[in-house]
């Protein structure tokens, strides 16, 4: 097997407050092979964000503590200078945020952003960038973009903002995008388009994707491969197929029962996982799901659950429960339908 | 745009005419106050009083002669000093000058000081540099101008005027530009610095503050995505969303500065400009000098504030103007 | 459920006590435990303090140390320094050795900064002056404000054309150069020779309240329009409307909903806003159109002190840099105060 793209090995991030040291991100593992998409799925505050963001080293907090190694192509980005990290930013890793209202600089004209990126790492005639930029537009689907790249970010809506985004994001065919919740804050037509969008570009730039999301749906049509992060860990791992068909952490069936479904006839309940994430700072002994797990036992309290294959080939949990155990309680908690969907 | 200049025009009607009426009801209207005792000068007569009242229209009634001292500011431009007796228009031209120069030279510091002391605490923020310039900055609006002004005196006409250090300083005053560039320079030199300390401090720290602010940006953070260097986000991005509120506090502190504002840095260094001019038709009550001055300032502060929203609609392209 | 409401017993519970659970903290009580480890801040507050006590102990020091009566001249008096006795305005000194000068800086209990031009003891005059000076400031900003946030919260409540009629109003106040308003105010009202009747109520020549209202008056804008943008932003906040949907009056409404946030605006401006009215007392008081004679202030001593700047200079800098200290002090507390109450000045971390 050939070495991943993206290898990200026991990764810690900290964040020094008033209150004490706030683990968002407590040791986690994991690759992203070349071309692979790769979805990351977990409420806010489960670290899946600052995960990503380490990758980028865009964390400007001061009080951030970085432990464990981040390898791109086998070069380990936290021991790299900031210059360095310069030219991987952009041109080998981009990155599209959650929020398009706001993460494109309101003052100057979005061919004039495009156009910066595009200078910044390459070395173009007068001219070419602007070219270059009209294409781009035109590849994300911005329709007259001859004359909408002299427009301003606030000329355009939402779903047209973030195609902007991405087209920023692609201006120098990176192999690795990265994408911060893309949909979250847009329409639901314009979440699917948006999403298509990616889906296309994926195939025609070839880039690997990682797609950070809190809505398991999102990711259903699109990722390979799914991590699900809990509380600044990874709690599931595991191809599409096995999160959607055969899922085994108690957390990750909660993500499931509240995904809305206009394809079923059945009308059901959307279920909730009740409770809020366990405070970073002071983590409950033993799994940090118990709290609010229904399933939790005596061992859930004493002894924290290692992330292990126990039901096959890449399809890693953390759970104390034994398999059968856990899909016979699934079956019973988020309805025998799961297993026809997909 | 038109319609934006019609709506600013009229506002400045407005202002314009609602200030001269204040001023107008401030010096007349309150019980106590007679300009014409004032003019009369000490133990006046009945009679005295009763003819200066004559001469100068006050014993009209009060929207009759405020009505002619409109049109005397306006219209037949004569307007007569109470005090000196002269016309007040070219006394006020002829301050202008002076006052221009004191407040551009200061301005030309303190947009220098303020850019370079704001964005080298932004840039130095979690090092010792950054409280220490902002304590400096702090100080520097602290200090009463005036008495700055006294201790710059003190030192570079009393104390240590005899050193190398100050004995370039000439004696308090103005001279004109055009009749000996150097010596306006030098005598401008300390009163131009004085005025600027409050503002490089205050700028200073707006700056800074809105560097902060602007740096946790979303739109910074695609800056630095992009792989742009931590110069380039700077200058580029950073601190050119910045100055838009840094241009729009300039042009209101200068207008109000060149409306008279700097009149106690004017006072202090002796300088004859518009702001001195205020002040002391202000004491000697001498109305139509007042009302010039007022008028002149209003003038200034509406018109800069409405180009104050065109350079922000420039610079700030979401803004439309209404 | 006001969001600010302060907590009576502000309970700190530490995130192990709770198992791990979300603590809440009333945000009073983390603006006071950030407001106590921003050790600037207390040193600001503390020197605040001290200016303030020592001023208004002026009497006791010019009876008990100082042995004078600051606000009687003392053309023809002696000192006795160290054994020599001296003449409080002595012959000669200045670059002419003409004319009179007062006695410099004795360092000592009697005239410690010497005296000025009427041979008064310029220490305990600065202290007196101090005294007018923190009146002043204090008095007119707390005015400032009380007016001020009636007006926001009348406009902010009513809206329509109430609000459309206070909001122009006070764009014209604003549209006023400040120093000319400040500055037309006081002329009218301090060159009426036997002090102002307005009704009933009599106010002499040399009262402090001429000032205090005039600067209180000026300032009203410069704080109504940050409180009323607030209360208007309030309003359409869904714990006022819940309690409108409740029933609830508008008085009620007021005191119990909007007051308690807005005074978190109203507490991190008054300390700027004493600041700016104690700049502004002495400059006006710096061109003889503040406090009059016979009272003192840090300004009118500054003014005094201006003639006798080359030969006696103590008279002018000492009260200067009380004024220093003190508006320093009042600036890097309104700094702490806005750190320590501002919530975005937290630490925030996103998923």
């Amino acid at each position: 097997m050939a070495e991943p793209l993206l290898s990200v090995k026991d990764l810690k991030v900290s964040f020094r407050t008033e209150d004490g040291l706030v683990r968002a991100v407590d040791g986690i593992s994991f690759t992203v092979d070349e071309g692979e998409v790769v979805g990351i799925v977990g409420e806010s505050g489960s670290g899946k964000s600052v995960t990503m963001m380490s990758v980028m080293r865009l964390i400007t907090d001061p009080n951030v503590i970085y432990e464990g190694e981040i390898v791109y192509k086998g070069r380990n980005l936290m021991g790299l200078s900031q210059d360095a990290m310069r030219e991987v930013r952009g041109e080998e890793i981009a990155m599209i945020f959650q929020d398009p209202m706001t993460s494109l600089n309101p003052v100057y004209t979005i061919g004039w952003q495009i156009e910066e990126q595009l200078n910044e790492h390459n070395d173009l005639k007068k001219g070419q960038a602007r070219r270059r930029a009209i294409d781009l537009l035109a590849q994300v689907g911005i329709p007259r973009p001859e004359q909408r790249i002299d427009d301003h970010p606030h000329q355009f809506s939402g779903g047209m903002r973030q195609r902007v985004m991405i087209a920023l994001a692609l201006s120098c065919n990176p192999d690795l995008l990265i994408a911060d919740e893309p949909t979250t804050a847009l329409d639901v037509t314009i979440q699917a388009q948006i999403l298509e969008l990616i889906k296309n570009l994926k195939r025609d730039f070839g880039s690997a994707v990682v797609l950070i999301t809190h809505d398991l749906g999102v990711v259903a049509d699109i990722a390979d491969r799914i991590l699900v992060m809990y509380a600044g860990r990874i709690v599931e791992e595991g191809n599409k197929e096995q999160i959607f068909y055969d899922p085994q952490h108690p957390y990750t069936w909660g993500l499931l029962g509240s995904i809305a479904r206009l394809d079923r006839p059945k009308r059901r309940r959307l279920t909730t996982i009740a409770g809020q994430p366990p405070s970073l700072i002071n983590r409950p002994r033993g799994c940090s799901f118990r709290p609010r797990c229904p399933q939790a036992f005596d061992r859930c309290s004493v002894e924290d659950p290692a992330l292990t294959a126990k039901v096959g080939d890449g399809h890693l949990d953390a759970c104390h429960l034994s398999v059968e155990d856990k899909r016979a309680r699934r079956d019973a908690t988020i309805r025998p339908e799961l297993a026809e969907s997909a | 745009m038109a319609a934006f200049i019609i709506r600013r025009l009229l506002w400045m009607l407005v202002v314009l005419f609602a200030i001269t009426v204040l001023v107008f009801l401030i010096f007349f209207a309150t019980p106590g106050v007679d300009p014409a005792r004032q003019m009369a000068g000490r133990n006046p007569s009945a009679a005295t009083i009763r003819s200066i009242k004559h001469e100068f229209g006050l014993d009209r009634s009060l929207p009759v002669r405020y009505g002619l001292m409109m049109k005397h500011m306006f219209i037949s431009r004569d307007l007569i000093s109470y005090g000196s007796h002269t016309r007040v228009i070219p006394e006020v031209v002829s301050a202008t000058p002076v006052t221009l120069s004191l407040v551009f030279g200061a301005a030309v510091i303190w947009i220098v000081f303020s850019i370079l002391t704001g964005v080298a605490a932004a840039v130095l923020r979690g090092t010792i540099f950054d409280p220490f310039l902002m304590i400096l900055a702090l100080i520097g609006i602290s200090v009463p101008v005036f008495w700055l002004g006294e201790v710059v005196n003190l030192v570079t006409q009393s104390r240590l005027h005899d050193s190398f250090l100050f004995s370039w300083v000439p004696p308090l005053g103005y001279t004109p530009l055009t009749q000996d560039p150097f010596m306006w320079f030098k005598q401008l030199f300390f009163p131009w610095l004085t005025l600027s300390v409050l503002y490089i401090g205050f700028y200073a720290r707006v700056l800074r503050a809105n560097l902060i602010e602007t740096d946790s940006e979303d739109y910074i953070r695609t800056a630095r995505a992009k792989g742009l260097s931590e110069r380039r986000v700077l200058f580029r991005h950073t601190l050119r969303t910045s100055m838009i509120t840094f241009v729009s506090l300039f042009g209101l502190d200068f207008a109000v500065l060149v409306g008279g504002g700097a009149l106690l840095t004017e006072v202090v260094f002796g300088l004859p400009g518009v702001g001195l001019l205020t002040y002391n038709s202000l004491t000697s009550l001498d109305l139509p000098v007042i009302m010039t001055t007022v008028v002149y300032a209003a003038f200034f502060i509406t018109l800069a504030s409405a180009l104050v929203d065109l350079v922000y609609a420039w610079l700030d392209p979401r803004v439309r103007l209404a | 459920m006001a969001v600010f409401e302060p907590e009576a017993e502000g309970i700190v519970l530490d995130a192990e006590e709770t198992g791990g659970g979300i603590v809440g903290r009333s945000p009073w009580a983390l603006a006071g435990r950030r407001l106590a480890r921003n050790r600037i801040a207390l040193a600001a507050l503390v020197l605040f303090v001290l200016i303030v006590a020592v001023s208004f102990a002026a009497p006791l020091y010019a009876k008990h140390l100082a042995h004078t009566n600051p606000f009687e001249s003392n053309i023809s008096g002696t000192v006795t320094i160290d054994g020599k006795t001296r003449q409080v305005l002595e012959q000669g000194g200045g670059k002419l050795g003409l004319g009179e000068t007062p006695i410099g800086p004795t360092w000592h209990s009697h005239y410690l900064l010497g005296a000025d031009n009427q041979g008064r003891d310029v220490a305990a005059r600065v202290l007196y002056g101090g005294r007018s000076s923190l009146l002043i400031g204090i008095g007119s900003a707390l005015m400032a404000a009380f007016v001020a946030l009636i007006f926001a919260l009348v406009a902010g409540f009513f809206g329509g054309w109430t609000d459309a009629i206070i909001s122009r109003l006070m764009d014209l106040i604003w549209a006023f150069p400040l120093y000319l308003l400040a500055i037309s105010l006081a002329t009218v009202l301090l060159t009426s020779p036997h002090g102002l009747t307005i009704g009933f109520i009599q106010v002499a020549a040399d009262s402090l309240w001429i000032p205090l209202v005039i600067i209180g008056i000026v300032y009203v804008p410069y704080i109504y329009r940050p409180i009323r943008g607030q209360v208007l932003s309030l309003r359409e906040k869904e714990f006022v409307e819940a309690a409108i949907a409740q029933g609830a009056s508008n008085l009620r409404l007021i005191f119990t909903e909007v007051l308690p946030n807005v005074a978190s605006t109203v507490i991190v401006l008054m300390p700027l806003m004493i600041a700016t009215t104690i700049l502004t007392e002495s400059a006006l008081s710096y061109l003889s159109i503040g406090v009059q004679a016979p009272k003192a202030s840090w300004g009118t001593i500054i003014q005094d002190g201006q003639e006798l700047l080359y030969t006696r200079p103590w008279v002018a800098i000492a009260p200067g840099i009380m004024i220093v200290l003190t508006v320093l002090a009042l600036n890097i507390l309104g700094d702490g105060l806005r750190d320590a109450l501002d919530p975005r000045s937290k630490v925030r971390v996103k998923g």
